[in-house]
């Protein structure tokens, strides 16, 4: 029996570059099932925080606590980023590529990749170098390719940002339906839509620091600060 | 004028002739270049993506002085190999002075640096992409350089061939470890140097041209086996 991996603690947490203070003091807990949506404005923090949870980024205060040792919840978690990092390989090959990594054995990790391809709806693309794809397929693929190695714990910063409606609902698809699997999912969106769509709480991000979280609907539907409300409503917050 | 035409005629008529001589020393170019090739890229490649995956303390200095060494004079490598491998030297047992061993033990070290230095430029690039995903990914470092040396293999490919293009028309570090023993070890380009000084322009030139159309032959065929300009653009 392998030992659970949330819930995970952030406790004063806060991140620190150039003397600049990027986000904190944050205390946050993750645990359970569903989405969690990251909102706030340009420069709150969104990516930073989830870079920080991800380990991508040092924490320069405070500490992170995994319900399971730290190498074991690293190899637990997957992240997906703004602009998909393709390696320049074919499209099977970087779906196969996290299998490899783990030391599955390459025709097993191809059989997985191919499958995976087509659930994405590349298939007859697999020898295509991903590179040359289009925005959607690669943020697709770069979906796919997180959620591979079975993932506990996803986070995803704006994975259809600069998409347009088919490939966002087909990333969201796969979204609801990895959620439905059991994977744990952070996202931080602008897509005010999205996260209500998709999300089960949210938390709200202003100057590095959570301003107002809470459980979806009524976060989105009745926020208790006056900037949450505002930045729902649409109106501009800093 | 006259001595570049005499010198071209010269050279179609050996290539025609099959001349033994010639076939021979060309071929222990490619041989002795070849090997010192295969030699050093085993040796600067997994340096330099060493050297773009770590971060240590004496990392830059590391980077400065492989730059600087591209510019190492041959004589003086060719110099310091002949100090080591002569009799009285280090390894002076191994009796490798004068010998093909000799001349790749130098040409190794004339072109890693070469090598390690382009090779890590553009790994360098491709590690800036890559980093976060594989850190993401949890790859370890041995995993980390096998991606970058897989992923950057058309840059290495230039790397490796501007090595190449070093190491066969360099003459200075050979010809003194070598000897320019004729049957043993005597290269194209020894043999170029030494008919130039016996004033035999014509036999100087026309090794020279087809020094030059071999090595442009090699990277050539080399373009075309890895198909570096078609298709993709990596």
């Amino acid at each position: 029996m392998v030992s659970a991996l949330l819930p995970l603690r952030l406790t004063g947490a806060a991140v620190h570059r150039r003397g600049k203070r990027l986000i904190g003091p944050i205390d946050l807990m993750l645990e359970g099932q569903g989405l969690t949506a990251v909102i706030g404005p340009n420069g709150a923090g969104k990516s930073t925080l989830l870079k920080a949870l991800h380990g991508l980024e040092r924490l320069s205060e405070g500490r992170i606590a995994w319900a399971c040792t730290r190498a074991d919840a690293l190899r637990r978690q997957a992240f997906v980023f703004q602009a998909p990092v393709m390696l320049r390989r074919s499209v099977v090959d970087n779906l196969a590529f996290p299998l490899r990594l783990t030391g599955m054995h390459r025709t097993v990790a191809r059989v997985a990749a191919e499958e995976w391809c087509a659930r994405i709806g590349l298939a007859g693309m697999e020898g295509r170098a991903a590179t040359v794809l289009s925005g959607g397929e690669k943020q697709k693929l770069a979906l796919a390719r997180a959620l591979i190695t079975a993932p506990e714990l996803l986070f995803l910063d704006e994975p259809s940002a600069s998409l347009d409606g088919r490939a966002t609902r087909e990333i969201e698809a796969l979204l609801s339906f990895a959620a439905e699997a059991g994977t744990r999912i952070v996202m931080a969106t602008h897509d005010m839509g999205q996260a209500r769509r998709l999300a089960r709480d949210a938390v709200f991000l202003r100057g590095g620091m959570v301003h107002e979280q809470g459980a979806a609907p009524a976060f989105f539907d009745a926020p208790t600060t006056d900037a949450a409300r505002a930045f729902l409503a649409g109106d501009i917050v800093e | 004028m006259n001595d570049l035409w005499d010198g071209l005629v010269r050279a179609v008529w050996l290539i025609a002739s099959f001349d033994a001589d010639l076939y021979e020393i060309a071929w222990r170019s490619l041989r002795v270049t070849g090997a010192a090739l295969v030699i050093a890229c085993a040796i600067a490649l997994p340096l330099a993506a060493f050297l773009a995956v770590q971060r240590f303390r004496w990392r830059r200095g590391t980077i400065a002085v492989l730059n600087a060494l591209m510019g190492l004079p041959p004589v003086v490598v060719g110099l310091i190999v002949y100090v080591l491998l002569s009799r009285s030297g280090p390894l002076g047992v191994l009796g490798l002075l004068f010998t093909p061993t000799a001349m790749i033990v130098a040409q190794v070290v004339i072109i890693v640096p070469l090598i390690a230095s382009i090779a890590h430029q553009s790994l360098r690039d491709l590690w800036a992409e890559y980093h976060d995903l594989l850190i993401s990914m949890n790859a370890s470092r041995t995993q980390r350089i096998a991606a970058l040396l897989l992923d950057g293999r058309r840059a290495l490919l230039t790397a490796a061939l501007a090595g190449f293009g070093r190491g066969i028309g360099e003459v200075g570090a050979i010809m003194i470890v070598g000897g320019n023993i004729d049957h043993a070890t005597r290269v194209m380009t020894t043999a170029i140097a030494l008919e130039t000084g016996k004033g035999n322009f014509a036999l100087a030139l026309a090794l020279g041209f087809i020094l030059i159309a071999l090595a442009v032959a090699i990277n050539l065929a080399i373009h075309a086996l890895s198909r570096t300009e078609t298709g993709g653009r990596w």
